[in-house]
Order: C-alpha cells, then structure tokens, then sequence
C-alpha cells in the first residue's frame, strides 16, 4: 500500500527521527520541533511504558496530517488513567473520555455529528487498550467497522489489564502468566491458543485500511497512521505495546522486546486494504522464539523450575505458522528458518 | 396541525419539529415506529443535513448519541424496557458528562419473565442515573414534552427521557395537534453546546475524578436538577401558551378542588383515573387526581401544595421496588403533612390494564378506612395460593413462572367447567 523510498543516510543510514539530512517530506513528525505535542510529559505512565509511546507517535501524527484539526476518543484503560487525572491531564487535543467498551460507538457518534455539521475537515481518532478493544469493546468496535463510520480505532495492544494488577485478555498470548491465569498446581498460566486475532477479524469487514505496528520501528507506525489518515471510513491499527509491568522485563527493554516480538514471527507485522494484505514487514534478523520468552518474566514457568519444552515448542509452532501465513520471511531465509 | 395520528408517529413528527442533527439507535429490545418514522424522514432527505445511525445495541446507540453529542449536535434517540438496561452504564455516563441527549423511552416490562407490556420498570430502575424524567398522560402530552425536553436539557445541560406507556400510548391512535415546526422555532432556540470537542479551543472530557472532587461534582448535578425542578412549570406555561393548549410539567391535577382522597398515577392511567373521578365525584365524594410527570427531578414542593388539605392519598404503581414496596409513595410520604394516609397500590404490570373498576374500589376502600397500607388489587391470588402450596411441598419445584402459567390453566378450565 504505503510505499516508502528506500532511501540511503550518510550519517546513520537510517531512518532515525533526528535525521538532518532526510528530505523534509520523509522526516518524522518527532523530529520537528515545532510538533504538535498530543501527550505531554508528566503523565503517569510507568517507566518504559510501550503504550504511552505509541499514543504519542500516533496522535502527533494524526494532528500532523489533519493540521490539529482533530478529536480523540479514549477509551477507559491504562492509557486514560495514566493521562487524565486533573490538572496533569497530558492532552493537548480536544479529548472524550467516555467507558471502557464503548469508544467505537462514541468516536462513530462523533464522526456523525462532525458530518451533519458539515465540518469534514475535522478527523476523529479512537483509542483502547487490547481489552477495551478485543473483550469489552468488540460489539460496539464491529459495528463501527460494519457502519463504516469515518474513525481511525487504535488498539495498543499489552496483552492484558495492565493498570488494574496484569489480568488476561482475550488478547493475551498462549502460557503468559497474569493474576486470572496463574501458575499454581498443573496450570501453566493462559491457555492455549492465540486468542482474537483483532486485525483479521477487523479484515473480515472489509473496511479500507487494516495495519499492525510496534513501538519497535516507529517510523513504520508514523507512516500507517499517515496512510490511514489519507482514507475516509472505518480503519484499524493495531499497535503491540509491551508493558515493563505486565510482561516483567526491564523498562529499557521495551522497544527491544517488541523487536523480539517481530523478529521471532509471534506478531506479524502488515497492512491489508480492503481486506486484503497488500504489505507485510519481512523479518530481517530472525530472532529465537525461546530468547522472546526467556527475556519476560511472564513466561518464566516455562523454563523454570524445569523447562516446558512442550509449551516452548507450542508457542514456536505457533510464530512458524504465522511466518507462513504472511510469508514473514525472504524466500532465501525461508529454507533456514524452516531447518531448525 | 390536528390529525388522527399513531402516539409513536406523533412523537417523531414533533422530534423531527425539533430538527436533531444525530438520530441513532438501536431497533429492537424493544423499540417503536419513531425511529423507523424518523429514519424514513431522514432518509427523503426531510431533516438534512441531520444522520441516521444504525447501532449494533442500545448500549451502542447511547453511545453513539454520547459521542454526536458531545461534538456539539443536537442528538436524540428512543428505546424501551431491557434495550434501556442494556444502556445503563451510558446512561450514567451521558448524565456525568451533561450532554443533554432527549430520548424516547416507551414504558414496557423488564424481564425475567420476558414480557413486552407496558408498566413503568423500566425506567423506575433507572431512577439515580441523572436523567431528567417525564411521563406522558396521552399522546398530546408525549409530543408536547418532546418539545419540552429539548429546550430543558439544553437550558440546562442534562439528559431527558421523555417516557410513555408503551403499546398504550405508542400503538394507540388518536387525534394529536402534533406541534408545528414555527412553534418549536419560536420555543427551541439553535443548540449552543455547554462544552464541545472543539479543535480550535482542545479540552479533555470525562477525565478521572478522585475522592478530592468527586463529592462536588456530584452535587453540583444534584443542583442542576433542583434547578430543573424550578424551570419545568414555567418552560411548559411558556410551551402552553405558544401551542394554545394546557403541557403540565411537574404534575398534572384534576379536580384537586376540595379533594379530601387524592389518587396519584404516573403516565396513561391519568386518563382512565380522570373517567373514574368524574363518576366518583357525581356520586359526592371528594375525590382528585394527580398525574405525577416530572419523576426526577422529584416535584417535592409541588406535591406538599397540591396535598396540603388531602386526607388520603393512594398512589398507584405500575412497578415497585421488590422487598420495599412502592417507590413513588416512599418519596411521596415526605410532602404529606402528619396524619394523612397514604396507601400504594401496585397493580397495572406487564401489560394488565388499571381498569375504572380497579380504581373506584380502590378510592372506596380508602375512604372506608378498609385499605391496606400496600395493596396489589389486580392480583389473581387463586394462582398465588396454588403455587405457594406446591413451593411448600418442597423438593424439586421447577421453575415459577411456569408453574403460574399452568396453574392459569388448570383454573380456567375448572372455571369453564
């Protein structure tokens, strides 16, 4: 969909939000600082929050491409918490925050409004966490999807109920342990099973514009939520935020974990129009399924007090299939990936 | 303009008078022709630029009206019985945030057992949500409180439910002087939003609120109700006199002169009640009605003036609060002066008509001294005995509802026997 020049640095050679020498066109909305600043410090996110992260990326960009014409809708989570109790609210954006599984249906309600009032200009933006988004919120969601309604709904997704003590999801992954799922007796934590696929499921209504992301290539996200914003009608991102807190990883691993997370072939990484995948992001450094688990404390119980080889080996089948399924990797890597 | 027209048609007819911007809503559990009238309206293009909004649920619906709302539309939906429980928590929320949304909602039943009936459960269950509450004597007052509720939501930035006795009021035709949109131009000035989701001047909505403020802003809501008390009767005499035509907004009275034994109903039973208080009163009694419309905010101070000489009051309830008994009397009781009865009766649920033959034995037994405190005067206590025999057999009992049903039966069979 989204085609991006592959152009050379001279001084890093990437893509890295400080880069004087990229053409103002191709540079992150980060790296002007005349920025829109949707979420300002001093919110209470924990340290290395992946969420607040991408909340960032994805509404400075937003108002980046509306020119600030824009209204946010929150859903209740993490997210709201951590941002609003006043007078720290961090939103620099007109912002509703309304329930927890209703966001859809408000932001769509927005939409509605903004379009009797003939104001098309102003563009409407929705945001949850994964169980604001998968468990609470997915009947109002899916009629947003089937209404068309003219919102971009942003799912940051941590695997859980982060804010309330780390409880499961349904989008929390196969043997993560959470305070619902446990490790007691012969439990081993979430059942099998890799829970809602949300953005296939978002496919399968065939609405314009599909994309997942992560906090581990920024300027990936900041390019989906450009191209989302060029489309009219109902559009869904979803954006793996790990959670230093949830996941138990250290606060300065959070971009390196969700890298893990892409490279091991767990989360795919594309873009569908139409309900049709136009776009995936190979992996390039194929990582190890067991180094991903074995750097979270939520997977602990697999490899001790004794290793769970049959779980590991569950979850790697698991990150095989959706190699396959999205051809994750360069034909010439495939043969190696498939030899272990 | 006066036509024989169907209560829900009316209604949608004054709403689209009212000219909202966002209609969404939901069209089942259970739901009326407004919305289909109102969709149909929309849909020739008839409200432009207003927009129609198919939701997936009512708790989609309010929703969605939350939204539109906020971003500064004048917003408007309907719905009934459980379709207004599956709302709650936005109902709530609508009433926190003080968006003042006007919804329909047609009084029916809430199950277990299912029944679509009307009785007033519903919205009685929904008494502490922070929505403005009026209840409609007939069709005439249904559409003229639409009017009503419009310009008072957004005087004062609350949500109102305009309620009406489902099937009674929303199936029934009969003639309506349906408000004509010159007389709501001249009542209902151009919405101008209290708060906004503005780009241009960005503010956050609905943050969290801890124990430090919360207290606050609960009471300032409590306020604006107290206020909304005050602006009813002089909103609906400016309304009555645009329209030509007598819109009660706190109570509606009939032939309170000198009543001695005042019986309280809330929606279409006002109608049956006056039939029977004409008879009543060409009989010698000193009997009078009061139609309660405004429920919250409570008309306390309204109620103590019309009751200042009654001597008996029967309140007739078509819900009550299971273990309690009746909920507007436990209210009422505070603006009866010391040494007046007060007697509810609950009877007119799921459906069963409040006949003139209900209501005169009630008024008698009253001023005989013979009624009880809380008294259920419809009920068919044949079925009730057959079934508390059976529960008190123990054991496996199966389930109750059933049970009547086919106790029901038997007795009618015995009865044509």
């Amino acid at each position: 969909m989204t085609t991006v020049e592959r152009t050379r640095f001279y001084q890093v050679g990437s893509w890295a939000a400080g880069n004087r020498l990229l053409d103002p066109a191709q540079a992150s909305v980060q790296a002007d600082p005349g920025r829109a600043n949707a979420i300002t410090s001093g919110h209470r996110a924990c340290q290395g929050c992946g969420e607040a992260l991408a909340a960032r990326w994805v509404l400075d960009t937003a108002l980046r491409v509306t020119g600030g014409n824009l209204v946010v809708v929150n859903a209740t989570g993490c997210l709201e918490v951590f941002s609003t109790p006043y007078p720290e609210s961090s939103w620099q954006v007109a912002w509703l925050h309304s329930l927890f599984g209703n966001a859809p249906a408000v932001a769509g309600g927005v939409a509605a409004a903004l379009s009797a009032q003939g104001r098309d200009d102003v563009r409407v933006v929705a945001q949850a966490g994964d169980g604001g988004t998968v468990d609470i919120g997915m009947g109002c969601l899916s009629g947003m999807f089937e209404r068309g309604d003219d919102v971009l709904f942003v799912c940051y997704d941590n695997g859980g109920y982060m804010n309330t003590g780390i409880q499961r999801s349904a989008a929390t992954p196969a043997y993560a342990r959470t305070a619902t799922t446990p490790i007691a007796g012969t439990a081993t934590g979430n059942r099998s099973g890799q829970g809602k696929d949300m953005a296939r499921i978002a496919m399968a209504h065939r609405i314009p514009y599909v994309a997942t992301a992560t906090v581990a290539d920024l300027r990936d996200l900041e390019t989906k939520v450009r191209t989302a914003m060029g489309l009219r009608g109902a559009r869904y991102l979803h954006v793996l935020v790990p959670c230093p807190l949830g996941w138990g990883t250290p606060s300065c691993d959070t971009l390196r974990i969700a890298r893990l997370a892409t490279q091991c072939g767990l989360f795919p990484v594309f873009e569908a129009v139409d309900g049709v995948v136009t776009a995936v992001t190979p992996i390039r450094h194929r990582a190890d399924v067991r180094e991903y688990l074995k750097a979270q404390g939520r997977y602990r119980h697999l490899f001790e007090p004794r290793p769970r080889t049959d779980l590991i080996e569950a979850i790697e089948a698991q990150a095989r299939r959706t190699i396959d399924e999205f051809g994750l990797l360069a034909a010439d890597q495939t043969e190696e990936a498939r030899t272990p | 303009m006066l036509d024989q027209i169907e209560g829900s048609r009316a209604v949608a007819r004054t709403v689209a008078a009212c000219r909202p911007q966002v209609i969404p809503a939901y069209p089942i559990s259970p739901q009326t022709h407004i919305v289909e009238a109102l969709a149909e309206m929309v849909a020739a293009g008839e409200l432009a630029p207003a927009r129609y909004v198919t939701a997936e649920s009512e708790f989609g619906a309010l929703s969605l009206a939350i939204g539109a709302s906020a971003a500064g539309s004048r917003t408007y939906t309907a719905t009934a019985s459980q379709g207004l429980l599956f709302m709650a928590e936005a109902l709530y929320n609508a009433a926190g945030l003080g968006l003042p949304i006007v919804m329909t909602v047609a009084n029916r039943a809430i199950g277990a057992p299912i029944n679509i009936w009307n009785d007033h459960s519903d919205a009685m269950s929904q008494r502490d949500s922070g929505w403005i509450q009026l209840y409609a004597r007939d069709n005439q007052h249904a559409a003229d409180l639409h009017v009503l509720a419009f310009r008072l939501a957004e005087q004062l930035s609350i949500p109102v439910m305009v309620c009406m006795d489902g099937f009674v009021l929303t199936h029934a035709v009969e003639r309506v002087d349906v408000p004509e949109p010159s007389q709501v131009d001249a009542y209902l000035p151009a919405y101008a939003p209290r708060q906004v989701l503005d780009p241009a001047h960005p503010y956050s909505i609905g943050a969290m609120v801890g124990p430090e403020a919360f207290t606050e802003v609960k009471y300032l809501a409590h306020q604006h109700m107290a206020a909304a008390e005050s602006a009813l009767p002089v909103l609906a005499g400016e309304l009555g006199t645009i329209l030509g035509r007598d819109v009660p907004g706190l109570l509606a009275p009939y032939r309170m002169f000198g009543a001695e034994t005042v019986v309280v109903v809330q929606g279409s039973a006002w109608g049956t009640l006056a039939d029977t208080v004409d008879t009543v009163r060409a009989s010698g009694s000193p009997v009078g009605a009061l139609g309660l419309v405004a429920y919250r905010p409570f008309p306390l101070q309204a109620f103590r003036q019309a009751l200042a000489h009654a001597r008996r009051v029967v309140v007739v309830e078509r819900a009550f609060s299971l273990g309690g008994g009746g909920i507007v009397s436990a209210e009422l009781r505070a603006a009866l002066p010391p040494g007046v009865d007060l007697h509810t009766a609950i009877c007119g649920l799921g459906g069963r008509p409040v006949t003139t033959a209900t209501l005169r034995t009630l008024i008698e037994q009253a001023e005989a001294g013979r009624l009880a405190a809380l008294s259920f005067p419809d009920l068919n206590t044949g079925v009730i005995d057959r079934e508390l025999a059976r529960l008190r057999e123990g054991g496996h009992h199966g389930p109750s509802a059933e049970n009547v049903l086919r106790h029901l039966h038997h007795l009618t069979l015995e009865g044509s026997r």
